[in-house]
């Protein structure tokens, strides 16, 4: 375990260190820093394995000059479910990298983009592996800085150095509600100390709680993209360098829904009133529904998968949601399907979000532009990737037999299961919730329908897209690992027991033998007899069912010989631009759920002065109110800027003035301790 | 195991040949009530042999998941099947999946065909794959609220349970309101997953009124037969589903021949008597504006969910 760590922080230290030594060669740089990191997160993989499968958890500390903080660390079954997820991850982006940091050569410092991406993953892995809580922060503080600057990699541009601003400053707001709750259990544990936090000297008021569970829940929810703190994702994710935009949303908005669960089922022992649960979820359903919805209606194909990641961490949420409430209730082995539910989907969507930014990232290297709209046809150019691609769609989209399938299944089974709660409006509600998972899920559907068909079928809609090339080797081999493990953990729920052991730690059961029937082939939540899934056996049937269907073909109809033709257009030769757009196919959904996107249309039409009848030109524009930008961020940002005009008038500039208050802030500081 | 085997070949057996006669039996209750004589209710079997026959012409925009699109559509319709009960409640593969599964397994089906109708690049491919986007995304929350209503009843999700319970305990059905309004909803549901008026027209051609028709419409020969026949599968998937949970009389409850050829006899004169029902709504209905579609889904929705309440109301 100690040699595994070694070579985890050996690995990332020299793909910082390297990069920095080989200045002026981009070719060595990109190769160190890809293998570096590569070395790492196998190591990473390892480590988390190990964790996963050992009995006791493993500590070690080292004490730091600073008072308080102890560089302390702790591999629980939990901390080593994440770093196993991380590292993951972050192997298939670094071996991706190695192909893909060659599209910024000559654009921008691969200095920079290798050490920080070392650094970055480092940082991260630290902050689920911390077990004091100033090194806590101390790590999530760096992750968040390392990560803007990447975000920021390509800063001539305006856009992109926006979204870095946006980023940046969400992500600290976050931190410093964060901070707060720290602080809180400081007060009564008396240290920073984890182990403190989860036996404090003198226990949390009731009210104390209550402000610990917001705090965190604000805190970690902005960096989890919860809505209404979810805006700052699709401005950061879209404008980084495709392979962290992987790492970003595939597993470091994960680290927010590691910080909850720590601090509820670990600190809390799973010990809170049942609404705390029922905020949980209804953030969940919220975030679920309007990040599909605004998802729907993107044409910038990175900024799509952002709002995805809004979507998926709702229902991450939903099943740790209906857990906690389930816990507050005393029913132990549902609460543990929650969680085990929550985290199924945890990795699963750290997989095949990853699968896609990948993806996407290929797209952008073949083709130089995000915009949905301009892609098409790419399927017969880019094989590789589209088969990929295809696969990480099915899988966000839930449809079997993928790893995303079996997650939302598990949730949608936690839902139902709400009729052992005692309180018929929690009864009811947990149902909607599912009716309104189910509409996310369609609605997933429908728009990676839009996404895979529009970019990767029918005709090239632009010159880029007609003369896209396939992606180099590695780029393919990062994408084709995930896409390899979508299908392996949709086929073989194989993570389970796994999964049961960082449950077993939380939930205080066990309930691996419930959920696994018939010798392990089939899931069964809790009960056999109220609902299982058999995701080998459905696997099976789905290919039988396909042979069969071929065979019938054969039989009654003998060899197949097909001829080619161009598709029927009532006679007209079909161009790319007689093809239904991104924006033709969301059209109806706009329409329908036009309450909730207040869509605004703007037609302008420019007529020949000799006829109203032919026009000249004309110009359509239409956008989606951005709600929460309107009434929620803005006012707030106008509110400080207003605030910040009436401060100007303390701030002469004069140093000695600036002494003075601090002078006068010492003394009352004195004079309130006394 | 063998037993097992046997009971999988007989219900795929049995869901392959009675859903063209399901299809043609539809077809003739219309053109009886629009006064025509109508084809022949085996017309359908002659249509699929016919097709296979055809040599296909496949798009020259198109790529791979347009020809492998029928060969999914099939197997995941036919899958499907299998996880509902048809003649015997014993499903040999009840444990492989409940109602969700089900209903994930008939999205595999139309995420794919919404590909393949934007493959062909041609509008009318793009508007059918549009419009069956939003269908399906209205249908499918009302079609998991409606079964989960029935579901709570029976202590189960998993179709063969339920009905089993069902059919063995008579009078489980205590509180009819729930069960009567989850029937409106899924009936409602299942005109809309199947494509018929008032939601789709199976019968037209006519661009601006097609769905399923608009994405299918590039296919020819054996592509065309397999869509057609999931299509009809498709059908009694859902006939079998509304037939069976809602009245589970008859059918086979044992594993004897006895018992399995009253339930097969049972089954067809319940799904015949469903197909007919339909085909009278077809002809009672004018089909309905893609925009009030949405209304009648709706209505659907709100239907499960006062199941829902009511089961809960009746209960405490």
């Amino acid at each position: 375990m100690l040699n595994l760590l070694w070579l985890l922080l050996g690995g990332y230290v020299a793909g910082i260190l390297l990069p920095l030594c080989l200045q002026g060669r981009p070719e060595s740089q990109r190769l160190t820093s890809s293998v570096a990191a590569i070395v790492a997160t196998s190591a990473g993989v390892a480590l988390g394995l190990f964790g996963l499968t050992s009995l006791e958890p493993v500590t070690g500390s080292l004490a730091s000059t600073i008072p308080q903080l102890t560089l302390a660390i702790r591999l629980d079954s939990l901390a080593a479910f994440f770093v196993f997820t991380i590292s993951l991850v972050g192997l298939a982006a670094s071996i991706y990298a190695i192909g893909y940091l060659r599209h910024f050569e000559g654009q921008t410092s691969i200095t920079a983009l290798g050490s920080l991406f070392n650094a970055y993953l480092l940082c991260m892995t630290f902050v689920v592996l911390a077990n004091n809580g100033f090194f806590f922060l101390l790590a999530w503080e760096l992750m968040s800085l390392l990560s803007y600057f990447l975000v920021v990699t390509q800063h001539q541009k305006a856009e992109v150095r926006y979204a870095g601003l946006f980023y940046v400053i969400m992500t600290h707001i976050g931190t410093a509600f964060i901070v707060v709750a720290f602080l809180v259990f400081f007060q009564s544990a008396g240290s920073f100390s984890f182990e403190a936090f989860r036996h404090p000297g003198h226990p949390l008021s009731e009210g104390m709680r209550t402000l610990v569970f917001l705090m965190t829940l604000i805190g970690f929810g902005t960096k989890a993209g919860i809505v209404p703190l979810h805006v700052w994702l699709p401005y950061a994710h879209p404008v980084a360098p495709s392979h962290v935009s992987a790492v970003m949303s595939g597993v470091m908005i994960k680290t927010a829904i590691y910080g909850l669960i720590r601090v509820y089922f670990d600190f809390f022992g799973g010990q809170f009133p049942w609404w705390w649960g029922f905020t949980v979820l209804f953030l969940g359903a919220t975030s679920a529904l309007l990040g599909v919805m605004y998802a729907l209606m993107e044409h910038d194909l990175k900024r799509l998968l952002a709002f995805h990641s809004v979507e998926n961490i709702g229902i991450i949420l939903l099943g740790i949601g209906a857990g906690m409430i389930f816990q507050s209730y005393g029913l132990k082995e549902l609460a543990a399907l929650g969680l085990l539910a929550g985290l199924y989907h945890t990795i699963n969507h750290a997989l095949f979000k990853a699968l896609l930014f990948l993806g996407a990232g290929s797209l952008l290297y073949a083709t130089q532009t995000r915009n949905m709209e301009e892609y098409g046809g790419l399927l017969r150019r880019m094989p590789w990737t589209g088969f990929f691609f295809l696969i990480g769609a099915v899988s966000i989209a839930a449809l079997p037999p993928t790893n995303g399938f079996v997650s939302e299944w598990l949730v949608f089974q936690t839902l139902f299961l709400s009729f052992q709660i005692p309180t018929v409006f929690l009864k009811l509600m947990l149902p909607i919730a599912a009716a309104i998972l189910a509409l996310t899920g369609v609605l997933a559907l429908a728009c990676f329908a839009k996404a895979f068909g529009i970019a990767f079928l029918a005709q090239p809609r632009s010159t880029h897209a007609r003369h896209a090339e396939e992606v180099p080797v590695p780029m393919r081999m990062g994408m084709g690992i995930l896409a390899t493990l979508c299908v392996a953990l949709g086929i073989a729920p194989m993570v389970v027991p796994l999964l049961d052991r960082v449950i077993a730690s939380l939930a205080g059961i066990s309930i691996a033998s419930k959920v696994l029937a018939i010798d392990g082939w089939a899931l069964a939540p809790v009960n056999v007899e109220f609902s299982s899934l058999s995701t080998p056996v459905l696997a099976l049937l789905l290919v039988v069912s396909a042979i069969l269907g071929w065979g019938l073909a054969v039989a009654l109809g003998g060899r197949l010989t097909t001829r080619r033709s161009k598709s029927w257009g009532c006679g007209i030769t079909l161009t790319p631009r007689m093809e239904y757009t991104a924006t033709g196919f969301v059209q109806p959904i706009k329409r329908v759920f036009s309450t909730i996107y207040q869509p605004t249309v703007k037609l302008e039409t420019e007529f020949l002065a000799e006829s109203r009848y032919f026009a000249k030109r004309r110009h359509f524009e239409f956008h989606i109110e951005p709600i929460f930008e309107k009434y929620l961020y803005d006012p707030l940002v106008a509110f400080f800027g207003t605030m910040a005009d009436r401060l100007k008038v303390i701030q002469g500039g004069n140093l000695h003035l600036y002494l003075t208050y601090i002078f006068v802030t010492l003394i009352a500081l004195l004079l309130l301790a006394v | 195991m063998f037993d097992t085997i046997l009971l999988l070949v007989a219900q795929t057996t049995v869901l392959l040949t009675i859903s063209p006669f399901l299809v043609g039996l539809i077809r003739k209750v219309k053109a009886r009530l629009q006064l025509r004589r109508g084809a022949s209710v085996l017309q359908p079997y002659a249509d699929l042999a016919k097709l296979f026959q055809k040599q296909p012409v496949i798009s020259t925009t198109t790529s791979w998941v347009f020809t492998a699109t029928p060969y999914i559509v099939f197997a995941s319709t036919l899958t499907a099947g299998l996880l509902v009960p048809t003649f015997t409640s014993q499903t040999p593969v009840n444990f492989a999946g409940n109602i969700i599964a089900l209903v994930y397994l008939l999205a595999l089906g139309t995420f794919f065909l919404i590909l393949a109708g934007l493959d062909s690049g041609s509008p009318f491919g793009g508007m059918g794959s549009s419009r069956e986007a939003i269908v399906a995304s209205l249908t499918e929350p009302a079609m998991i609220l409606s079964i989960f209503a029935i579901a709570l009843t029976a202590g189960s999700t998993n179709l063969s349970t339920v009905v089993h319970k069902t059919a063995v305990l008579e009078g489980i059905v205590t509180d009819p309101s729930p069960h009567l309004m989850a029937l409106a909803s899924l009936l409602i549901v299942a005109l809309a997953e199947t494509g018929r008026v008032p939601v789709d027209n199976p019968a037209t051609h006519l661009e601006l009124t097609m769905i399923h028709e608009a994405m299918v419409l590039e296919y020819s020969g054996r592509y065309l037969a397999l869509l057609e026949w999931a299509a009809g599968l498709k059908l009694a998937v859902f006939l079998s589903l509304i037939a069976n949970v809602f009245a589970p009389w008859g059918i086979a409850t044992t594993v004897t021949s006895t018992a399995m050829g009253i339930g097969l006899l049972v089954y067809v004169v319940k799904t015949s008597a469903l197909a007919v029902s339909i085909g009278v709504i077809e002809c009672m209905f004018a089909k309905l504006r893609l925009f009030r579609v949405t209304d009648l889904l709706g209505v659907a929705f709100i239907l499960a969910l006062l199941g829902l309440l009511f089961f809960y109301i009746l209960r405490s």
